[in-house]
């Protein structure tokens, strides 16, 4: 059976959405965290990435923006690599709760 | 936006304001934290940041046009695309292999990536959205011909419609076809014809604004 | 080592769906196509995904199939389908 991740020739596809998004700060600042992990701290496999990414429930894969996904996985390899735990993240999402941000 | 490097805080001085989405926020706390703790620095960041912004489809549309202009420049580009485009002084270190692929009148090659979201960042910087879509992902290996047309470029019958699934290492970089009318233009002219769009195959080059 | 196949051979893709990272897509397999170039050996990404070393390399081959032959109802005879695929995943055909 297919993995959500392996599109092509997915039936009823649709038009292609050309409209084009200016990236926000998180997004940017998260594919620069990538690009250190990957290239310069050799802590992440772009290989791990996609497996990682691959792993999303399809429903959510599916839903998801391109940078959810990949925060997503980054999330999940840095806890499964012991570099931060699931509570830290959560303790600290916690303290951003109410704040703004540009 | 001036960021403040002490390693506790990781929020700019408030500007644009919004309320963070839930994804923002993981993405704020997991780089808080990870500053914390060294494994990443501000000053890492920043450069990356600044690496994003610096490398956008006018350096693969520097290769193209010197590729116009010079036959034995895109034999090489063809024959290796890295080593061609590192003789531009164009940094190639974040490629891991890249394939130039040349449109000619009989051939037109449109480039994908139906797992992910390969694409050669360090020539072209980041993906259009579109490209990233789940839509394109689907429909370009199997209607190339239809997605073109979206696109608002129609091929006739007998050119040959390559579709390139990057799956592996390899990138691949279009060589859209030099515009008819273009012999008096300077490579620097030339490069502004080439967009991003016909380096990934979607659309041909541009043709020069009639004077 | 050396590559099993070379520019020319008529290869088929394996079928399969394993639970792991693989990188064969799934309109592409049980199909026919010519190995047009052989890239090299690089290692192999379904361990790599794991935190394994990938070794020993896979030779990896760009081949390129006839999208008439790829899709039931496809409509311009000469177009060209190219994907690069690790050898594991190639049969002779």
């Amino acid at each position: 059976m297919r993995h959500v991740h392996d599109r092509g020739g997915w039936p009823d596809a649709g038009p292609v959405e050309r409209a084009e998004h200016d990236y926000s700060m998180w997004e940017k600042r998260t594919d620069a965290m990538l690009r250190i992990l990957t290239r310069d701290r050799h802590i992440i496999r772009v290989d791990e990435l996609r497996r990682a990414i691959e792993s999303i429930p399809p429903r959510d894969y599916e839903t998801m923006s391109y940078y959810e996904r990949w925060i997503t996985a980054i999330e999940t390899l840095i806890i499964e690599k012991g570099l931060l735990t699931r509570e830290e993240i959560d303790r600290r999402v916690e303290t951003l709760e109410g704040t703004r941000h540009v | 936006m001036a960021h403040n490097h002490d390693a506790q805080e990781a929020h700019a001085p408030i500007a644009d304001q919004h309320e963070m989405t839930l994804y923002e926020k993981r993405a704020y706390a997991i780089e808080s934290l990870l500053l914390e703790k060294g494994v990443l620095t501000a000053e890492a960041i920043r450069q990356k940041l600044e690496e994003i912004d610096a490398v956008t489809p006018a350096l693969g549309a520097r290769v193209v046009a010197r590729a116009w202009v010079d036959a034995a420049f895109k034999a090489r580009l063809l024959a290796n695309a890295k080593a061609a485009i590192a003789e531009l002084g164009i940094d190639t270190d974040a490629l891991t292999t890249l394939v130039a692929v040349e449109n000619t009148e009989k051939v037109h090659n449109v480039v994908v990536c139906t797992l992910c979201s390969c694409y050669p960042r360090a020539i072209l910087g980041l993906p259009p959205d579109w490209y990233k879509s789940l839509s394109y992902r689907s429909r370009v290996v199997i209607d190339p011909r239809g997605v073109l047309l979206e696109f608002g470029t129609e091929l006739p019958a007998d050119v040959e419609v390559r579709v390139y699934d990057s799956t592996a290492d390899m990138r691949y970089l279009v060589i859209p076809e030099r515009p008819a009318g273009t012999e008096h233009l300077c490579e620097a002219e030339l490069a502004e014809l080439v967009t991003r769009d016909s380096m990934i195959g979607v659309a041909k080059a541009r043709t020069p604004v009639a004077a | 080592m050396e590559p099993q196949f070379k520019p020319g051979d008529r290869v088929r893709i394996r079928v399969d769906y394993p639970a792991r990272h693989f990188r064969t897509p799934g309109y592409i397999q049980g199909k026919t196509g010519s190995v047009t170039t052989v890239h090299g050996a690089f290692r192999n990404p379904e361990s790599l995904a794991y935190g394994g070393d990938g070794l020993p390399k896979q030779f990896l081959y760009l081949v390129c199939f006839e999208q008439t032959h790829v899709w039931g109802t496809y409509p311009a005879a000469a177009d060209k389908l190219y994907m690069d695929i690790y050898e594991p995943w190639l049969e002779p055909a």
